[in-house]
């Protein structure tokens, strides 16, 4: 069967020129498949980290201390007003030799790889968005909703994991998918610094068979296709987490 | 290494300050860059959306699927697109256009940003309650009439803020252009580094350069916010 679609591409190439080494070279396709597996792998340690951050932001945010508060809101207009590409430049370059270890031959490699550096670095782009899209799910939650909790003895952190949050989230959560959805996209930057995600591994399969205009369809339908498919996915959770008779 | 880098941090400062106007003309090109692909994307943005509340079914499902396809596709990938797929020169008559790369950067970020800016439009005229245009219909407008002089002059306010949003956005992607092999900030950035060769010049650079962002956008983000705040409906 892979075979016989192996033979037809090759064909293909013979007959009509497009050459599509992905379906009949087993090098290139299995570059290219380790190229879709390292993005669906970054994007999905990313969403989890940004969660977390989001969560993490929005109980700080929550928090009497102005220090905190102001500290939040600093790291959240930073890192929104500035390009992700030169975050990521300024954290590869600039604080990845700072944390590096000497190997056994003297030399200095580096702690983080480029792929956790890329990881650590969208998480924490997509985090600051994250805040903000949860702090406005929080504010919308009823305050009587809020005097409830407390009047039953909740203490604060214990009403925002209980209570706000649980509501919250549903309420945020068409917001929060888009800015997943964005992130997603936004692995393919992690290209300049050498991730071997999908257009980084597709960009050195062009530069070695040649056929550029084949790949760059293939790139942009794959990130089409993976996108939707997340789109799809984060609608199914979505309709999973609804509760029936709030109106969320 | 500590005393290394606290003698140097005088130095680190006279080097940015000296490199400082070949910065701020590289920040140009990206502000150069964002405005004109903005400018396209909006023209070419509002022209899709109104094709997307088009009568007619081929133009309605053609729009369509340009917003979609280009809203799920990653700006760089677009941008690749345009930089290695579209020609280097025309020839018109007898006469050899060149294609500069910048131009097909600014052309790569209008098509990509088009597609959100073609949804937005969507939505804003979507969000005009239907009487507007029942009551335009029996006042006689074509529909054509009350798309341009009713609903679209009503959707501008809606607009102004989402549009600023997007601006912000096309302005902080525009870094994306030197990974294509555009001259702007971070070409510079990289230029100054080669020259200096000095390992610790590495975080103030950059760090200057993410300044320069900020300061940029931070006020397009607080106007917007404010803009928001001022058109929302209290309900």
């Amino acid at each position: 069967m892979t075979e016989s679609i192996a033979r037809w591409f090759q064909g293909l190439h013979e007959r009509t020129g497009i050459n599509l080494t992905v379906f009949y070279d087993s090098f290139d396709a299995a570059r290219f498949v380790s190229g879709i597996a390292t993005t669906i792998e970054l994007a999905f340690l990313c969403v989890i980290l940004s969660l977390v951050i989001g969560l993490a932001g929005v109980i700080v945010q929550g928090s009497p201390s102005r220090l905190l508060k102001f500290s939040v809101n600093c790291y959240i207009q930073f890192f929104r007003n500035t390009p992700s590409l030169i975050q990521l430049y300024f954290f590869y370059f600039g604080l990845g030799p700072l944390i590096a270890v000497s190997n056994a031959n003297g030399q200095s490699v580096p702690l983080v790889s480029n792929f956790a550096w890329a990881t650590i670095c969208f998480s924490i782009y997509a985090g600051a968005f994250n805040i903000e899209i949860f702090r406005s799910g929080v504010e919308a939650v009823p305050r009587t909703t809020v005097e409830a909790a407390e009047s039953l003895g909740y203490t604060r952190l214990g009403s925002y994991i209980h209570v706000i949050l649980p509501l919250a989230l549903r309420i945020s959560f068409p917001a929060f998918s888009n800015n997943m959805v964005n992130l997603t996209k936004l692995t393919s930057v992690s290209y300049a610094i050498a991730v071997p995600e999908i257009l980084y591994a597709s960009s050195q399969i062009w530069s070695d068979a040649l056929n550029v205009p084949e790949m760059m369809n293939i790139v942009l339908v794959s990130y089409v296709f993976i996108v939707s498919i997340f789109v799809y996915a984060m609608g199914r959770v979505e309709k999973a987490l609804r509760l029936p008779g709030i109106g969320l | 290494m500590a005393a290394e880098i606290v003698s140097g941090s005088g130095s680190i400062l006279s080097v940015l300050a000296s490199w400082t106007p070949y910065i701020l003309k590289g920040f140009a090109t990206n502000v150069f860059i964002s405005i004109v692909s903005m400018a396209l994307a909006t023209v070419l943005g509002v022209l899709v959306g109104v094709g997307q509340v088009s009568t007619t079914r081929a133009v309605r499902a053609a729009c369509w699927a340009f917003t979609n396809f280009f809203r799920n596709a990653p700006w760089l990938v677009v941008l690749f697109y345009c930089m290695l797929l579209l020609p280097f020169q025309f020839r018109i008559g007898g006469v050899v256009v060149a294609v500069p790369d910048w131009a097909k950067a600014i052309l790569g970020i209008a098509v990509a940003a088009s597609a959100n800016m073609s949804d937005l439009v969507r939505g804003a005229i979507q969000s005009i309650p239907t009487g507007q245009w029942e009551s335009a219909e029996s006042l006689a407008f074509t529909r054509r009439q009350t798309l341009f002089l009713i609903i679209l002059p009503q959707c501008i306010k809606r607009l102004l803020p989402p549009w600023m949003n997007l601006y912000a956005l096309v302005m902080v992607s525009t870094p994306l252009c030197a990974i294509v092999g555009v001259n702007e900030i971070m070409t510079v950035a990289a230029d100054i580094l080669a020259a200096n060769t000095r390992h610790d010049l590495l975080i103030p650079v950059y760090f200057y350069v993410l300044l320069l962002f900020f300061f940029y956008c931070y006020p397009i983000s607080r106007i917007t916010m404010r803009l928001e705040r001022r058109f929302a409906v209290v309900g």
